[in-house]
């Protein structure tokens, strides 16, 4: 960010070397096995895959932060909205749920949308006194007319094989559509919280989108028509093969073994593999575009509000325009990688969705890897997750060496207890170690 | 009677409730804007800081406790607070030095300050966890009612009870003698007025010799105070869950932002204005409507939102602050 640059000129050789070190890592976590690493392809290959989609969740932050200085304190909730997609997208249809009442819930919602609609419409046409006496009437004629068309909807929906289903079902539609439909979500509510707070106080959109980010895990929580709350939706099908189907293949399990592989192992590491081919595939596309994106005259013109509001401002630009365009692309983006992660699961867990992981965690990545950078923010993303993993089983290692001069009894034991702790606080001292005295993080802007 | 009926249960569930709530919320909204005020950031470590008061102060009457020592029957929290706040403002002070002066020098941009808030998050929530864990813990010893509700039913003979816990009205003595002191020390102190005259204008306080690091400190102190009382009086009417004071950040920069962002007695009404909206709007008033209209017999439960759904009070109110009047109720930085 402006004000804050390093003022030295950074090697071209410096994030190579780096993406180099970060591949050492993942090398050590799948040949070596001692007391930090585990040795297994299947882990390493684990651990790339959710840090991949961590790097398309720093790659949309970064779109909001390093190319327009915004603040997103709810990315948890973009990505929530973006792992509603392959539920709603590509579950099967649960039989009885569309005569049990979703068209009459589609209806409840178009009702809300259509009260807010005229409620907008009656503020900015009506003249002075008449316009807060519409406004109110119309809200609450429309939340009374909502209520009452929703909640017998809802019940019906419920009521309908609640213990295997109670939601309105997907579309059965392929899984890989689901993913830029994650992305519209997400665009959509990032439009609606940005509308409202962007043009304010640069603070105003961190707290705002604070706010709806629990209310769309609320949302996903609460829900059980929409994906069943805190019961959860298994079984969302895959775009790459079942480890039980490759195991069964007499063609894979021979050429299994020409590696020196079990199939159940072979299997696994095929799996992720294509996981991480598709989820590469998806980063690479991204990266490519916003860096055409970020050469062409919207990037210059980006940059420049970035780097003075004022300035882009008297130059004529709209900069709370631009501000929401950006915004929005970069909860899109944020989305697409909420969508993608469920796909991995297999399983949306809405309890899963923790403000500090996904939020503040991908901040850090980004913070780390540089940010107006995408090299960086992909880097920080993959190195971040992986110490953010590692750190899960170091931690009390680390511990059990530092107090091992301390006497075997409560305060010892509580430490070593404790330690998977530590890693907040270890994210919370790198954050502000690389915000101080490296504000360009380890890739830093050209 | 049936007037009388539908009023306690009013109190019993709605008024009570919301009062203290939105005193503790007051108490952590004013925190937030003296810190806005002077140090012009939105301060996102706010609620963990508040977490981690509250852990020392537990970890605190748990060694009173220990030792035997209690002040019964009033809880033994009240007696650790001091101590906890002392210990609190010196780590708040501590993160001042290390974290904040450097982008206060440097003249950086607000949004930076967030960051590196965000950052002191991680690390108070850290602290927390390693200090006291992540499960549910319950310290309020003493009393646990001023009237309870068989007490209230054979007094007046309603069918209505009204329950008075002890741990709502420390809540409203604390917060009423903290907001007395606060607002006695910003209007009649010489700090106090310092601070009000850095928060105005910090070139012509400056030049008027006010030293900033010692606003600055000072401000730290008091919002030390305010958090860990705040936090304190959450932990003793709800309970302590360090994952709970992360969530009461959106309420409490609801309120204060309500309130009108730097604005002390703003973020006193914002909290208040902020509670009972929730408590309101998520209280089924079906029991009510039964006392005041006997004939009218409604189908559903009428709660407007399900008490899951509190945050996006906070969140809706915010919103239409933000889009009607962006300064607050109380037109923000006046004081």
């Amino acid at each position: 960010m402006s004000g804050n640059r390093q003022q030295d000129a950074s090697s071209i050789w410096r994030a190579p070397l780096l993406f180099a070190v970060l591949a050492a890592l993942f090398v050590l976590e799948g040949t070596v096995r001692n007391s930090m690493f585990s040795g297994s392809w299947n882990s390493s290959l684990a651990i790339l895959n959710m840090g991949l989609i961590s790097a398309v969740m720093a790659l949309g932050v970064n779109m909001q932060w390093g190319y327009g200085g915004l603040f997103n304190a709810g990315v948890v909730g973009f990505i929530a909205i973006g792992g509603l997609a392959p539920v709603l997208i590509s579950t099967q249809p649960v039989p009885g749920a569309w005569e049990a009442g979703t068209p009459r819930l589609i209806l409840a919602l178009l009702a809300a949308a259509g009260t807010l609609a005229l409620a907008s419409i009656a503020w900015k046409r009506l003249t002075r006194p008449w316009n807060a006496l519409a406004l109110v009437a119309v809200l609450i004629l429309g939340f009374v007319l909502y209520r009452n068309i929703f909640d017998p909807a809802v019940a019906a929906i419920e009521a309908n094989n609640s213990a295997a289903a109670g939601n309105i079902g997907g579309l059965g539609l392929p899984v890989l559509l689901s993913w830029p439909v994650g992305a519209i979500f997400a665009a959509a509510a990032a439009w609606c919280v940005g509308k409202v707070a962007l043009g304010l106080r640069s603070d105003y959109l961190a707290i705002a989108t604070l706010g709806i980010g629990e209310i769309i895990v609320a949302v996903a929580r609460n829900e059980e028509w929409l994906a069943r709350g805190v019961k959860n939706v298994t079984g969302i099908p895959r775009p790459v093969p079942y480890e039980i189907n490759l195991q069964q293949d007499p063609d894979f399990v021979a050429r299994a073994a020409e590696w020196g592989l079990s199939a159940a192992n072979a299997s696994g590491i095929w799996v992720k593999l294509c996981y991480a081919g598709l989820f590469a595939l998806v980063l690479l596309a991204l990266i490519g575009l916003s860096q055409l994106a970020l050469k062409s005259p919207w990037g210059r013109m980006m940059r420049a509000i970035r780097d003075n509001e004022t300035a882009a401002a008297a130059m004529g630009k709209d900069v709370t325009r631009r501000h929401l365009q950006i915004f929005i692309i970069g909860s899109a983006v944020i989305g697409l990688a909420g969508a993608m992660m469920i796909t991995l699961d297999g399983l949306m867990a809405p309890a899963g969705y923790a403000p500090l992981r996904y939020t503040f965690l991908i901040w850090v990545m980004v913070i780390v890897g540089g940010s107006g950078n995408n090299w960086g923010a992909v880097l920080g993303a993959i190195l971040i997750w992986f110490l953010w993993i590692k750190a899960e089983a170091w931690g009390p290692a680390l511990m059990g060496l530092v107090t091992a001069f301390l006497p075997a009894g409560g305060l010892r034991s509580h430490l070593i207890e404790s330690a998977p702790h530590m890693r907040f606080l270890a994210m919370g001292v790198v954050l502000l170690l690389v915000l101080r005295f490296a504000p360009r993080g380890l890739v830093p802007e050209r | 009677m049936d007037i009388l009926n539908a009023l306690v249960t009013l109190l019993n569930f709605v008024v009570i409730p919301a009062a203290a709530y939105g005193a503790q919320l007051a108490l952590g909204a004013l925190g937030v804007t003296l810190i806005y005020g002077i140090l012009r950031f939105s301060n996102f470590a706010h609620g963990d800081t508040m977490a981690f008061g509250t852990a020392i102060c537990i970890l605190l009457v748990w060694a009173l406790q220990a030792a035997g020592i209690g002040i019964a029957p009033l809880p033994t929290a009240l007696l650790a607070l001091p101590a906890a706040i002392a210990l609190t403002a010196l780590l708040m002070v501590a993160t001042d030095r290390a974290v904040y002066r450097f982008y206060r020098r440097q003249r950086s941009a607000p949004i930076i300050m967030v960051m590196a808030s965000v950052g002191v998050m991680f690390m108070m929530n850290g602290l927390t966890r390693l200090l006291i864990g992540v499960n549910e813990i319950r310290f309020d010893d003493g009393a646990r009612f001023v009237v309870s509700v068989a007490e209230f039913r054979a007094w007046t003979g309603l069918s209505e009870g009204l329950a008075l816990r002890q741990s709502q009205v420390i809540t409203l003595v604390v917060t009423a003698l903290a907001c007395w002191a606060l607002f006695w020390f910003l209007n009649r102190t010489r700090s106090g007025k310092a601070m009000r005259a850095y928060s105005d204008n910090e070139d012509l306080a400056l030049l008027s010799g006010i030293d900033p690091d010692r606003v600055v400190r000072i401000t730290w102190i008091i919002a030390a105070a305010l958090v860990t009382t705040a936090g304190v009086l959450y932990g003793l009417d709800k309970s302590f869950r360090a994952f709970n004071y992360f969530q009461i950040l959106l309420p409490i920069f609801a309120a204060a932002i309500v309130g009108g962002l730097g604005n002390p007695l703003g973020a006193v009404a914002g909290g208040f204005i902020v509670a009972f909206s929730e408590v309101a709007v998520t209280y089924p008033w079906r029991k009510i409507a039964g006392y005041l209209l006997p004939d009218w017999q409604p189908a559903g439960l009428l709660q407007l939102l399900s008490t899951e759904y509190k945050f996006a009070v906070s969140f809706v109110i915010l919103i239409v602050v933000l889009l009607f009047r962006p300064t607050g109720l109380f037109r923000g930085k006046s004081f």
